[in-house]
Formats: structure tokens, C-alpha cells, sequence
């Protein structure tokens, strides 16, 4: 009873496989979820009958359950790479797992063709088939997911190094623009690329500017009197500047103590404060 | 036993560590230091630390108090060339070595101890101004 049931699905992607894919198509072109003009006709026709061509591959092995099954490891594969695609296309996980769901009507059209007289086979039919593509439905949102997740993993990277520029504004006057809210480990690579470039240039003025900085609370500020001390204790003093207004009223809110630290409204008063304390000053050209 | 050498240049004392400082050793530097002070009357000590590339928390603290002693003994004192791991490693400590004066390099450093307004760069502003 069961291998013959097996059969039946395995049976009806064999002989039937053209007028399968053909209402196939026909679903899935009349679906809101079908992107005319992102995906070309022909390659979503190449696509299905690859992806038929696989399950019926699979299917003969006689595995329907269990798609983690090596057997089952090319189907697995081509609907990994296919939704890789689509979500570089930018299509939701709704769209990309409707491709599988789809299959469903027409597949269970022809089951119920096939089976007419015997309801009992039809519903353990219509199960296995439906459990089955579930199975690959939900495989196709995981890749899904795992690749939006690599790609938020690489882009908090690159805005790690992107956004630390370490800027010489003079001889031994550094600048270090801080952009986005400061964590404890953004602020690790901003302290440590400072340090190394207080080092190298032997500055002796830095002005940190926190007109980029959205918010400070008390974990920002201990941060920032951090990379004040650790500059300090190398031989450089530390200017902080582009300090808003409700930035500044937050602090006092907080009771954060920044009586240390020479602080300046504006990148340009900072600037100017460290040119005197270099005895320097800009003059009009004549 | 090894010791650090602590060099006279005029009114100055020199310190140049340039060995790993372990425990005994920092011990050595503060009494023979203290000791020199006195007998040379100098006016100022510089600690070159640009070659100290481990600090704990031990060595940490007898750096800052190496510092605070000169200063009652009525010498300044500057810390040149801290490397950056040291400082961090300090400043995560919570041994951010307040009231010790410091510097890039040994030159900046002399500067400092020579310029009679090199306190704070707050009262070199007033003195710019004035």
C-alpha cells in the first residue's frame, strides 16, 4: 500500500510531467507573488521543470519524508541557490516560497484525476505530497533568513571600519569624527585606531567630534572618557566637540562629569583652540 | 640584582625602561629614584616607558606612584611614550594615573618639564590669551 502510493505521486511527475508544468506555470503567472519582468518567462520556465526533475529524481529513491536525506541533497541545493538569486533580487521570503507552494494545486488536480474512486489513497496521497513540499517550502525561508542574516553580519563589518576615519587636521592636530551610536566594541576599534595614529603622527591635540553621535547616555560618555584617559596617558590632550544642546542637557541630566575634559561647541571653536594651544593662528592672506 | 638606570641631565633626572618591569624590579626604581631625587635636588623627572610594551596592574600602580612621590619631593614629573595596548590596558585597569603629566616623546616631554606654564593645558590657554 505504501510503495504503491509513492508511486502515485512519483508516477504522475513522470508521465505527466509537461501538463504538470504547464498548469504549473499557469499558477504561478497568475499569482500576486510572481514578479513580471524581474524573473524572464523562460528562465522561470527552466526553473521549473529543473526543480520537477529533481523531485521526481528524489522521489525514486523512495524517500518522502525526510529532506534532509542525501537523497534529497540537489533539491536541496538548487532551491538554496534559487532563493540566493531571488533575495539579491529583492523579492520577500512570501514570494520566494510561494515558487514550491504553488506546485501544490496543480500536483493535487492530477493526484485527484489519478485517483478518483479511492478517497482514503487520495487523503494519505494529498498528505505525504503536502507535508513534503512544506518540508521544502520552510527549507527555502531558512536560506532565506541565513542569507539576510550574512548579509546584515557583513554590513555591521563594514560600517565597523567605514565609519572610525582617524582625520589630521594639522601637525599634530588629529580630528576624529565619530558617526552612529557608540558600543562598547565600535568603541574598542576607534580607541585602538586612534592610539595608533597618535603614535604615529605624535600629535598632540585631538579633537573628537560627537555631532554624529544621535544619542549619549552614560555608557557613551564612560566610552568617550575613556578614550579621553587613554589618549591622555599617552601624552595628548582631548578636545570634544559638536556637543547639541540636548545632548548637553542630557549629560548634566545624567550627572556625567565632564569637568575633565575641554569641551566646545563646534568642530571650528575646537580647532581654533587648538591652534592657539600649538601657538599657531589662521591670518587673513593680506 | 639588575636595576634601571636613572640618568642626570642638568636639573632632570632620566628614566629610559627599557626592559619587561616585573614586580621587584619597579620596587628598586621607586626607592633608588626617591633616593636620587633627594641627593641631586632635580627639578624634574622624566620616565620614558616607550619600550614597555606589558603593564599590570602592580606595575601600573607603582608607575603612578613613582610620579606622586616625586611631585611631594617637589620634582615634576612626565610619563613619555605610552603605547596605546598600555594604555588602554590602564585606563581598563581604572588606573587612569590622575595628576601625572605625560607626553608623546621624550622631546615633548623635556619641553613640558622646561616650560614654566606647562601645568595644564587649561593654564596654557590662559597663558596663550594673556
Amino acid at each position: 500500500m505504501v510503495l504503491k502510493s509513492k508511486s502515485v505521486v512519483a508516477k504522475i511527475l513522470e508521465q505527466d510531467e509537461t501538463t504538470l508544468q504547464t498548469d504549473w506555470l499557469k499558477a504561478l503567472e497568475n499569482s500576486d507573488m510572481y514578479r513580471k519582468g524581474v524573473i524572464r518567462p523562460a528562465e522561470l520556465r527552466d526553473q521549473c521543470s529543473e526543480f520537477l526533475r529533481l523531485l521526481r529524481n528524489a522521489m525514486q529513491q523512495g524517500n518522502l519524508t525526510e529532506i534532509q536525506a542525501p537523497e534529497w541533497a540537489n533539491t536541496r541545493q538548487f532551491l538554496a541557490d534559487m532563493t540566493r538569486v531571488r533575495a539579491q533580487q529583492g523579492f520577500s521570503p512570501q514570494e520566494t516560497t510561494t515558487f514550491v507552494f504553488s506546485l501544490k494545486k496543480p500536483l493535487f488536480d492530477r493526484l485527484w484525476q489519478e485517483l478518483p474512486k479511492d478517497p482514503q489513497q487520495l487523503a494519505e496521497e494529498v498528505w505525504n505530497a503536502t507535508t513534503l513540499l512544506d518540508q521544502l517550502g520552510l527549507w527555502t525561508i531558512e536560506v532565506f533568513q541565513k542569507n539576510r542574516e550574512e548579509i546584515i553580519l557583513r554590513q555591521q563589518q563594514d560600517l565597523l571600519e567605514l565609519s572610525t576615519p582617524v582625520v589630521k587636521l594639522w601637525d599634530s592636530i588629529l580630528a576624529l569624527p565619530m558617526i552612529g551610536t557608540l558600543d562598547s566594541s565600535r568603541t574598542q576599534v576607534v580607541m585602538e585606531s586612534l592610539l595608533q595614529q597618535i603614535l604615529e603622527t605624535e600629535s598632540q591635540v585631538v579633537i573628537i567630534d560627537i555631532t554624529g553621535v544621535p544619542t549619549v547616555d552614560t555608557l557613551v560618555a564612560q566610552h568617550l572618557l575613556k578614550t579621553v584617559a587613554a589618549a591622555r596617558l599617552m601624552g595628548t590632550d582631548c578636545i570634544i566637540s559638536g556637543i547639541r544642546p540636548q545632548i548637553a542637557q542630557t549629560i548634566v541630566h545624567l550627572g556625567v562629569d565632564l569637568s575633565e575634559v575641554t569641551t566646545k561647541a563646534s568642530l571650528a571653536d575646537a580647532f581654533a583652540i587648538a591652534l592657539k594651544r600649538q601657538g599657531l593662528k589662521i591670518v587673513a592672506a593680506s | 640584582m639588575e636595576r634601571i638606570p636613572i640618568l642626570q641631565m642638568g636639573q632632570f633626572l632620566l628614566v629610559t625602561i627599557q626592559v619587561d618591569m616585573h614586580d621587584r624590579l619597579a620596587l628598586a626604581l621607586q626607592d633608588d629614584l626617591t633616593n636620587r631625587i633627594v641627593k641631586t635636588q632635580a627639578q624634574g623627572v622624566l620616565i620614558d616607558i616607550s619600550a614597555l610594551e606589558i603593564v599590570d596592574s602592580f606595575i601600573g600602580r607603582i608607575l603612578g606612584n613613582i610620579a606622586t612621590m616625586s611631585r611631594i619631593l617637589d620634582a615634576d614629573t612626565v610619563v613619555v611614550g605610552m603605547q596605546p595596548a598600555v594604555a588602554i590596558t590602564l585606563v581598563e585597569l581604572g588606573l587612569s594615573l590622575t595628576g601625572v603629566r605625560t607626553a608623546i616623546n621624550v622631546e615633548q616631554g623635556m619641553a613640558l618639564l622646561r616650560s614654566p606654564f606647562g601645568a595644564s593645558p587649561e593654564e596654557r590657554d590662559t597663558h596663550a590669551q594673556t
